[in-house]
């Protein structure tokens, strides 16, 4: 539920859902944000939401902290929202030049390379939120199993398309970018298309993914 | 017909298309982008008697070198510009920025520096020539979003502009770009998880702008701000003006292009009001914060509407 709301900054909100991150709190925060979102209330330019918080950003020309907070504490998320439930399929390339991570998910965790995938290609992965860059999807969770932390040092240049694993969760770099995640495979598919304006992030809050194996054969024909 | 538009001799070092932005997209990972000085953007379109939205040309310490084919455009310049403009019979004029001037065939406009400062604006009348993508000119090339496939222009790339059919009339406003003594800012969501002394000394000291400070953000040098609670917090979403402390203790200020997740701990918020004299800081320069509260942020945003209004009012 929404616990508490403050302001962060003049010109946002910070909407706080609690401290647990699991897929029931995030289902309330894009309950929310969804809801929010087809209200079309007057003045608010964007709404992010995360694991357990939504921000919302405003116009400080036509809103202010005072006024927003009280038309979001009488929100109600009651309503059925028809959220159909998407299961996204996305290929990934899991050959050696690819999976630059392996090697220390190895030697840290208690599987050999053939389980490290089999775990991983196991489940199907819920979208809690998406950003940092653009369409670059925060998945999870990832098995128990499978869990390390983020590299010590991130780098500089993580390659688009990679599939990375930390903590609970696993991503897509949609862009080249810099980034700390263990890196195990690659996908060919583009996450984010600048030309799709309606429907530009391949995966959405909300949506699950589950990824397939492919070859290098099927890797190329694909990355075009 | 011919075509209207400049061909880029030289690129500058970071030279881009804005506008005021784009909204409604921080859900799926695309900022506000748009120019970084509103004030100074807002300028350049009056002066050139645009509307105050329309988009002009960014950029930031070196300007680009640029040659105008077409007939005749009026074009002006703002922000703390050192600018040449050298006529088609290479004759060379000083030029002034806060007043539009025209260029004929042949002409080049050479922006030599942004003077102790970051930004400055080329607004050309009529506006730019572009496609807009996510419903605006602003190029951002992090994301790859906006015209030019979202990246920065390059020696011979053009830009199409609108030939401007009406008789040349200078319009000009004394304008100097004061100096701020402090950048405001409200206390950030997890200001206690530093230290009551790292909490005081971040006010009290003085902080020196770092080279690596672009549109995505700005990284300071100076007193390490110590956490006592958690260098990390779940990742969450981010505005323009916070200021968040990674574990090595050295503040990053969120600007126009910043990543819109992020998980580090916030100390503060830079006020709406202060955030384009924020962004035309140079790596190099003292900056020194001040909190202040909720109510006293959004009567200097009020102040500073008030004030740009007048400014672009006396636009004569």
């Amino acid at each position: 539920m929404l616990k508490n709301i403050t302001n962060l900054g003049d010109a946002a909100l910070y909407c706080d859902f609690g401290d647990k991150v699991n897929i029931e709190t995030n289902s309330v925060v894009i309950k929310y944000f969804n809801q929010i979102r087809s209200l079309r209330i007057d003045g608010i330019l964007n709404l992010t939401p995360s694991y357990n918080k939504l921000i919302i950003s405003f116009d400080l020309n036509l809103t202010s902290s005072e006024k927003l907070i009280k038309i979001i504490k009488n929100v109600n998320t009651n309503e059925k929202l028809n959220i159909d439930k998407k299961i996204i399929e996305i290929p990934i390339c899991l050959k050696d030049e690819f999976s630059l991570d392996l090697d220390r998910l190895v030697a840290n965790l208690k599987l050999n390379k053939s389980a490290i995938f089999k775990t991983f290609l196991s489940k199907n992965y819920f979208c809690y939120m998406t950003g940092f860059i653009a369409g670059m999807p925060f998945l999870g969770d990832i098995s128990n199993d499978l869990r390390f932390r983020r590299l010590d040092t991130p780098r500089v240049k993580v390659p688009k398309g990679s599939v990375g694993v930390t903590e609970q969760f696993c991503n897509i770099y949609s862009f080249e970018s810099p980034g700390g995640w263990n890196i195990i495979g690659r996908t060919p598919f583009k996450i984010f298309d600048r030309d799709n304006e309606n429907k530009p992030s391949l995966i959405n809050p909300g949506d699950y993914v589950k990824f397939y194996e492919i070859d290098s054969n099927e890797y190329s024909k694909l990355n075009d | 017909m011919t075509d209207t538009f400049f061909n880029f001799l030289r690129p500058g070092i970071n030279t881009t298309i804005q506008d005021i932005g784009r909204d409604n997209l921080y859900h799926i990972g695309i900022p506000f982008s748009g120019a970084m000085d509103k004030r100074n953007f807002l300028i350049a379109n009056k002066l050139v008697d645009n509307n105050l939205k329309d988009a002009c040309l960014e950029f930031a310490y070196q300007g680009p070198l640029l040659e105008f084919f077409g007939n005749n455009i009026v074009c002006a310049i703002t922000g703390n510009v050192s600018f040449k403009i050298i006529r088609e019979d290479k004759s060379e004029e000083e030029g002034n920025c806060y007043e539009s001037f025209n260029l004929k065939k042949g002409d080049k406009i050479d922006i030599l520096s942004t003077n102790k400062s970051t930004y400055g604006y080329l607004s050309i009348k009529g506006g730019i020539k572009a496609e807009k993508n996510f419903n605006s000119y602003s190029i951002n090339t992090k994301a790859e979003v906006g015209p030019n496939e979202g990246k920065k222009f390059d020696t011979n790339q053009r830009i199409y502009l609108f030939d401007n059919l009406n008789k040349f009339k200078k319009k000009k406003i004394n304008y100097i770009n004061s100096k701020i003594e402090f950048i405001r800012v409200l206390k950030g969501t997890n200001f206690n998880y530093f230290s009551e002394l790292s909490q005081n000394n971040f006010v009290k000291d003085e902080y020196k702008v770092s080279k690596l400070t672009d549109r995505m953000g700005m990284r300071l040098e100076g007193p390490k701000i110590k956490n006592i609670v958690n260098t990390n917090i779940k990742s969450e979403g981010l505005v323009k003006g916070v200021i968040q402390v990674p574990a090595d203790g050295y503040p990053i200020i969120m600007l126009s292009d910043h990543g819109t997740i992020g998980g580090y701990p916030k100390i503060g918020v830079v006020i709406s009001a202060d955030y384009d004299k924020l962004t035309q800081l140079t790596p190099g320069s003292k900056i020194k914060f001040k909190y202040i509260s909720l109510k006293e942020a959004e009567n200097l945003f009020k102040l500073y509407n008030i004030e740009t209004e007048n400014i672009l009012n006396q636009v004569k």
